[in-house]
């Protein structure tokens, strides 16, 4: 068996239909993001992890539901509570007053075994944050990705050309734009995991692309490659690897799919947003990352002009 | 040898063997989040960035040799007590749940300032009194005053009666001085006795005795500056920790002391707690050392009959009468406490005071029943998603899949013997990390088996193929690792706590995954191969 066995799809003719298509989800997520800023005060839903703050999870014994915490919390008043997973677990997000977050946490667990009784619930997890932390935290995350941008692009650019280092870096940040993008639109909550998964993404964004730029390198650097049409050349080398990429992708999201279905409430946000990652950066190795390549070298020219320069005046040295 | 089959075969069972044994000896560490427990992050409490950074510095430094003391002693298994950064402590207590944790914390930020003091007749004070009752009445004004009688009104008196010096007070001086309108305002601002009419006098000599209802209060006002710089010359008040149930009240006592103790607790060498046989209460035995037991015997020879305020953290934990010089041991009655408080108090005085005060800038804590679930649902997350790709993979790839499905059984116990070896800490999005990583293990197996079904399309040997493909794919893993491999470190650089422990995980995945495509994988082919002739068929 196998898939797309010697496939000639015209992708690369394709690629404008692409780029409207990833120009559209882009700017459909940062017009969210800019409806959310109007709306919720921030383009994204932050967790405590960022705004600071306190957050509780409880499981209660019998069924409750989220009138009932809230009519316990102070009906109008109350904090954020969200229904967590299962039936009866519930997380409740203090905002801070003042500077102590231990003062409204206590609180919080007062009123719930005041209302429901001491034995009525387990609590799970705490978390209390300050501000000053989810401050250096966004700041990391950004430094973090930007990092590896850099690094990323000088090592691609050491192994290959500068050209595919530009075109990955563009790919991947395409990704995390429509990533973000879909983050805002179903308001998932930015946590710290939430961080991890789409510097994973990062990862395997780049991961995808670099395979099929190692093709087009290969071919480029086989017999008259070079002569070849770029687009052609392109076209040929996703093609190739377009059993490899789709077998990939394929297994990788069974396994999150697993981890979707039973890892439980504390991951599925991470599992979604890495599911959502895949899918995006299998996508963008494609339709995304080759094409500006393609494009690139036609504005900029493919780097021969350079090296017939550098040719030349190394023959003039020896002579 | 390592590249005879047999060398091979070698290498690979060194290294599964090595990864069992660190698996069967040290186990995998699980991080907070599954094990439970709590983690705190800390810093200096400075908001008004009173301290420069050297000496925040330093005060973390010596902070962390503290609680490292303390938490050592506190008895939890495997804590950590590690550096942030320059101005961060980490503190890690596994197991500690919900129900342990403010005593955890208690035990983390308690400063544990000890001190001896001389306690002063009451009769040093008085002559302040008026003074500070002056003082609070400017500063706050008659009105928030009588606010505050409302706010904190008692069940059995007006408060505004007594922050007002009452009624008979009142009229008394009203009629000796009465003149004209505004006089008799000043006269009335100038007569309030906001904090003397809170005290009374004390069953012993150098306390007062106040309501308990009145303490928050009066604690108030003496928190003013002004009322600080109006107390005599090297006095100062302390409150006694313990209640004192007169009738049907209970009264605190508020003792007047000298400012400067006479010994401090840097001087002690050992505290230890202990029940008094007598009357059955937890106390806490301590002893000076040298320099202090001089001072201590010195002192007290010349005080016998006085009474000794013993300071911790500013509130009197016991005030015993000196019967004889005490030389360098001495006792501090905890009262009603139990021995938990007695053994804690023993044990954040043997390690030492904190040089500054500390704030809790992160908690997390988890409780060990969510953590369990997350465990379990994380294995059979991993086993379904085993399952599904060892499925597919023989599904497709037939013979060169049961191949790269015993490479990936290599792959898992290498991870998980190196996940042991490194010492590194599992956690809940390092278990994803740890899923993500079979399907990039996988990853390089596709590409190898991809590249060899196009070199036998091409119409070349099988051997010749499986060769070709091998090196032909190479290039593609070791870039397509790099880079993820890149992102990793930076993750680990930049991440915290979970973050981390998911950058690890991802990075030893990764490290595992190219040594068992590259090296395991090619090895079973070898194998494989070597009953075949070179233009055989292969199952791929």
């Amino acid at each position: 068996m196998r898939l797309f066995d010697q496939a000639k799809y015209p992708l690369i003719r394709m690629r404008h239909r692409a780029y409207g298509f990833s120009a559209a989800l882009i700017l459909a997520g940062i017009g969210w993001m800019i409806f959310n800023i109007v709306s919720i005060g921030s383009w994204q839903e932050y967790g405590v992890d960022f705004t600071g703050g306190s957050l509780i999870q409880v499981r209660f014994q019998q069924t409750a539901t989220a009138a009932q915490l809230r009519a316990a919390l102070g009906g109008s008043q109350a904090p954020p509570i969200t229904r967590f997973g299962e039936e009866n677990e519930f997380t409740i997000r203090a905002p801070l007053a003042g500077d102590d977050v231990e003062t409204v946490r206590v609180g919080i667990q007062d009123q719930l075994q005041t209302a429901f009784g001491n034995d009525a619930f387990t609590i799970l997890r705490t978390e209390t944050v300050s501000p000053k932390v989810g401050e250096e935290l966004e700041r990391n995350a950004l430094l973090a990705i930007l990092y590896s941008f850099v690094l990323t692009l000088i090592y691609i650019a050491f192994r290959f050309e500068l050209r595919f280092g530009l075109a990955a870096v563009i790919a991947t940040a395409h990704d995390i734009l429509i990533t973000l993008g879909f983050l805002a639109i179903f308001r998932v909550e930015i946590a710290l995991p939430t961080v991890a998964a789409i510097l994973t993404i990062v990862g395997y964004s780049l991961n995808d692309t670099i395979v099929v730029f190692d093709r087009v390198r290969e071919n480029l650097h086989a017999k008259g490659g070079r002569r070849e049409d770029p687009k052609e050349l392109i076209n040929r080398s996703i093609n190739e690897t377009l059993p490899r990429t789709v077998l990939t992708s394929g297994t990788t999201l069974a396994v999150l799919g697993a981890l979707l279905v039973v890892g439980g409430a504390v991951i599925r946000d991470f599992t979604m947003v890495l599911i959502l990652g895949v899918a995006v950066g299998t996508y963008s190795s494609i339709f995304v990352a080759s094409p500006a390549l393609l494009e690139i070298q036609k504005r900029f020219g493919d780097g021969s002009a350079n090296r017939e320069r550098r040719k030349k005046r190394g023959a003039k040295a020896t002579a | 040898m390592f590249n005879s089959i047999r060398g091979r075969i070698i290498v690979i069972l060194v290294l599964v063997g090595v990864s069992i044994g660190y698996l069967w000896n040290s186990g995998i560490k699980l991080g907070l989040d599954l094990q439970g427990g709590m983690h705190l992050a800390l810093e200096v409490d400075d908001p008004e960035s009173l301290m420069t950074p050297e000496a925040t510095a330093d005060a973390i430094d010596r902070i962390e040799r503290i609680l490292r003391t303390r938490i050592d002693a506190f008895g939890v298994e495997e804590p950590l007590v590690q550096k942030a950064g320059l101005y961060r402590l980490i503190v890690e207590l596994p197991g500690i749940g919900l129900g342990d944790e403010s005593r955890a914390k208690n035990l983390i930020q308690q400063a544990a300032f000890l001190e001896f003091k001389l306690v002063l007749s009451v009769t040093e004070f008085e002559s302040a009194l008026a003074r500070i009752d002056r003082q609070i009445v400017g500063v706050l004004g008659v009105d928030s005053l009588r606010a505050f009688g409302r706010d904190t009104e008692g069940p059995n008196q007006d408060i505004q009666d007594l922050i007002f010096g009452g009624e008979t007070a009142d009229s008394s001086l009203a009629d000796s001085t009465g003149v004209d309108e505004g006089a008799e305002a000043e006269d009335q601002s100038n007569n309030l006795r906001p904090f003397t009419s809170l005290l009374s006098s004390g069953d012993i000599e150098g306390a007062y005795l106040v309501a308990t209802e009145d303490v928050e209060v009066a604690t108030l006002f003496l928190a003013l500056p002004e009322v600080q710089r109006a107390l005599p010359r090297n006095v100062s008040v302390h409150w006694e920790a313990d209640l004192l149930g007169l009738g049907q009240r209970t009264y605190r006592r508020l003792m007047v002391t000298e400012e400067d103790a006479f010994v401090t607790g840097d001087l002690l060498e050992d505290a230890t707690a202990q029940r008094d046989p007598q009357f059955n209460q937890a106390q806490v035995n301590f002893q000076f050392n040298r320099a202090g037991g001089r001072r201590f015997s010195d002192f007290t020879t010349r005080h016998i009959g006085d009474f000794i305020a013993i300071v911790l953290d500013d509130e009197i934990v016991s005030a015993p009468v000196v019967q004889d010089r005490i030389g360098a041991q001495g006792v501090i009655n905890m009262g009603n406490a139990d021995m938990t408080e007695a053994a804690d108090l023993a044990l954040v005085l043997r390690a030492g005071a904190l040089p500054a005060p500390l704030a809790i800038v992160e908690e997390r804590t988890v409780g060990p029943s969510l953590g369990q679930d997350s465990v379990d649902r994380g294995q059979i997350a991993g086993l379904i998603g085993m399952v599904g790709v060892v499925l597919i993979m023989i599904l497709y790839y037939r013979g060169a899949g049961v191949l790269a499905v015993m490479a990936l059984g290599v792959y898992a116990v290498l991870v998980l013997g190196g996940l042991s070896a490194f010492n590194a800490v599992l956690t809940l999005p390092g278990i994803a990390g740890l899923i993500l990583s079979v399907g990039m293990a996988v990853d390089a197996n596709v590409l190898i088996f991809e590249r060899i079904r196009e070199e036998l399309i091409l119409g070349r040997a099988t051997r010749t193929a499986v060769d070709e493909g091998f090196a032909h794919a190479l290039s593609a893993i070791v870039d397509a690792n790099i880079t993820t491999l890149i992102t990793a470190l930076i993750l680990f650089q930049f991440g915290t706590g979970p973050v981390k422990g998911f950058a690890v995980t991802l990075s030893i995945g990764i490290a595992a995954s190219f040594f068992s495509a590259l090296y395991v994988t090619r090895t079973f082919y070898l194998i494989y191969l070597s009953g075949k002739k070179a233009s055989d068929p292969i199952s791929i």
